[in-house]
This record gives structure tokens, C-alpha cells and sequence, in this order.
């Protein structure tokens, strides 16, 4: 259960962007959990909320944005979906593949309160 | 009154004069783990020490392993041990009693080791005349995977007590290994069940082209290939085309 850590450095990422941006409140996060980040999307969903409390994203809404697992092979060149534990062509199933995406933990956008004056 | 200077804002009105914006950032949500352990890297080259973390199942071996290893690399290369632990010391106790310099990394209730935990503990470990830094991580097959602690590599033991099919159970963990070692081996004659070709295989499911090792610390078997990797591995380090050290982690996450 590594999510609150991971909750917990994204909440000081949104902290610092906040006051750079001299926001008022985050009212929304937008984050993209790919199924090899090693992050498991509904747990961060509940760890988000407790480690935003008491900050300037308290009650930000959690989007998380999920994507596949993609494999681009070496062998064909074709590139396409893959199940996390089987990252095998799917045009001609060699192994000779590399991860083209599904690993990835990125702090996507903020939805930022500021004044207008 | 007017709608530039702010004067039309009062406290009533306030909520209302406030914006809402987009701000686009694709910033990998490690970001602050990853540069603290960019920052662990340059320290391990200037002292031209290898990093290496050892991840397994708890109970899978790698306290042995690493007593075993440091006894047989004495008088050839110096060795020094990171050890995470939840509760106890027991196992940098255990690795102290060969000679080597072991620092306890207690982790409270945390899973896992950072690199900020990791960077903590080595401002009491003198590097100086160190050639190998082991990074015992706490025993976990999901969370330690996502830190990178700015290790060379990362060594993943599967003990054949455990499941064969472990690297498919736990892609995140196997996938990042650069080393997969098969331990207890000198129990496979009773694990039956445990079939090291169907470990293989699962392994090499997830396009990996990690070696994968069998030895027994206990008694002595397939600890040459092992030693022999170390020794490689530490060599390649005084080569400066080989001895970049790679982040393992999150390729795309930036």
C-alpha cells in the first residue's frame, strides 16, 4: 500500500504549482495510471483525498485518466495492445517487444481557482 | 468602480470573481523521489561504488544471500549493506557480524524504501573505499518497485518456495529486474511443484532479457555465476562507456 506515498508526493507537487500559480484552491487533478506503473488507480482515489485535507487542494476533485498497456515489436514493427504480464507482439506474438505505454504516473493538468484580479 | 483594479471585489462578492484555469503539466508524479535519486546516483559515481537493489518476497532469501556474498567477496571487493526493515534490526545485525559496514533503515510502517530514505541513510555510511553498495529493500514484490532509489541495477530474488508463476503475478517488480535470481535452489528437489523453465517463461513474458540465475546461499551452489556478475558489473562501472548508470524506472513518466 505505497499509494499514500505516492498520493502524498503528488499532493507536494500540486502544493508547489499552486502557489507558482498563485491559486486561490485546486478544484481538480488530472492523473494518468498506466497498469504497469505499479500504482492501483482505486486505492490512490482514496488515499488522494485524505492526503489533500487541510490543503489548498482540499476537496479537489481526482480524475485519473487509465490507459493501456501498448507494445511495440522489434521484430514486425507493429505496435498494439498487450496484457501487463504477457507483453508479446499482437500482430505476430514475438517477445522481442518494447513498452510503448502503460507504465506511466504523470500528474496530467490542474484545474486552478485564482483571482481574476 | 471598474472591472481592472480589483476595487469592485469585495468580501461578499469575492467567490465570484475568481477563475478557474487549466494548467497543463505532464510532470512524472514521482518527480521528487526521481531527483532525489538522480542526486543518490552522482554520489555512488564519484565514489565509484556499485548500487545495487535487492528486491524479493519477504522470507525469500536476501539477508542469507548477502552474508553469504560478502564472505565470499572478502579480500577481492569491499562490500557495504543498506538494510529496510520494518520493525527490527535483526538483519543489519546479522550482515554487521561479517566485518562489513550495515546500516539499518527502519521504515516504520512505509512498504518501501525512497530515495529519500535511502539518501538519509547514507550520510552515515562512508563510501570511501567501497565497491559494492547492496540496498536490501524491504521484503515486497509491488511497492518497492515504483522507487527508484538511484541504483545500477536492480537484482529480484524468487525463492522456489514461492510460486512459479511469481513474474507474471507481479510484472511491475519482474519487469524492472536487470537480475532475477532463483534462491533456495537446493530445495527444488522437494518443491516438486516449482519448475524454474515455467519461471523462465513467465519472466520472459514480459519481454525481458533479465538473466535469471539459480543458486542456494545455504550451501554454496550457483554462487560462482552470481559472484561472476558482480565482479562484471562492478568492472563495467571503470568503463565509462558501460558505466552509465540508467534510471530503471518509468521510462515514459516524464
Amino acid at each position: 500500500m505505497h499509494e499514500l506515498s505516492v498520493a502524498r508526493a503528488l499532493l507536494r507537487q500540486v502544493e508547489r504549482l499552486a502557489g507558482e500559480h498563485r491559486a486561490l484552491a485546486v478544484r481538480g487533478v488530472t492523473v494518468r495510471i498506466g497498469p504497469l506503473s505499479g500504482v492501483e488507480p482505486g486505492l490512490l482515489a482514496r488515499a488522494f483525498p485524505r492526503a489533500a485535507a487541510g490543503s489548498v487542494a482540499d476537496g479537489a476533485e481526482l480524475r485519473i485518466e487509465s490507459v493501456p498497456v501498448r507494445v511495440h515489436c522489434e521484430d514486425c514493427g507493429a505496435e498494439g495492445e498487450a496484457a501487463p504480464n504477457r507483453l508479446a507482439c499482437p500482430a505476430c506474438g514475438s517477445l522481442n517487444t518494447r513498452l510503448a505505454g502503460g507504465d506511466e504516473m504523470l500528474l496530467v493538468s490542474l484545474e486552478l481557482e485564482t483571482s481574476d484580479v | 468602480m471598474c472591472d481592472t483594479c480589483g476595487c469592485s471585489i469585495t468580501p461578499g462578492n469575492r467567490k465570484s470573481a475568481a477563475a478557474i484555469h487549466a494548467l497543463p503539466v505532464l510532470e512524472g508524479l514521482l518527480a521528487e523521489n526521481d531527483r532525489m535519486a538522480a542526486h543518490n546516483r552522482e554520489h555512488f559515481a564519484r565514489h565509484g561504488v556499485l548500487a545495487l537493489n535487492l528486491m524479493s518476497s519477504p522470507g525469500a532469501g536476501k539477508t542469507l544471500l548477502l552474508e553469504a556474498t560478502v564472505e565470499a567477496l572478502k579480500g577481492g571487493l569491499s562490500c557495504a549493506v543498506l538494510v529496510g526493515d520494518l520493525a527490527t534490526d535483526n538483519d543489519a545485525r546479522r550482515i554487521a557480524a561479517h566485518g562489513v559496514p550495515a546500516v539499518q533503515i527502519g521504515t516504520g510502517q512505509a512498504c518501501h524504501l525512497d530515495a529519500h530514505m535511502v539518501h538519509d541513510a547514507l550520510h552515515g555510511m562512508d563510501l570511501a573505499g567501497i565497491d559494492i553498495l547492496f540496498i536490501e529493500n524491504v521484503g515486497n514484490l509491488v511497492c518497492p518497485a515504483s522507487f527508484d532509489l538511484g541504483q545500477h541495477d536492480n537484482v529480484v530474488l524468487l525463492s522456489v518456495t514461492e510460486g512459479d508463476d511469481k513474474p507474471a503475478k507481479y510484472p511491475v517488480m519482474f519487469r524492472a529486474a536487470d537480475l532475477v535470481l532463483l534462491s533456495k535452489a537446493d530445495l527444488l528437489p522437494v518443491m516438486d511443484d516449482f519448475d524454474p523453465a515455467r519461471a523462465e517463461a513467465a519472466l520472459r513474458g514480459l519481454a525481458t532479457d533479465a538473466p535469471l540465475l539459480v543458486l542456494s546461499a545455504r550451501r554454496g551452489q550457483g554462487m560462482a555465476g552470481w559472484l561472476d556478475w558482480l565482479r562484471e558489473r562492478h568492472a563495467a562501472l571503470r568503463q565509462p562507456r558501460l558505466a552509465a548508470a540508467r534510471p530503471h524506472f518509468g521510462v515514459l513518466r516524464a
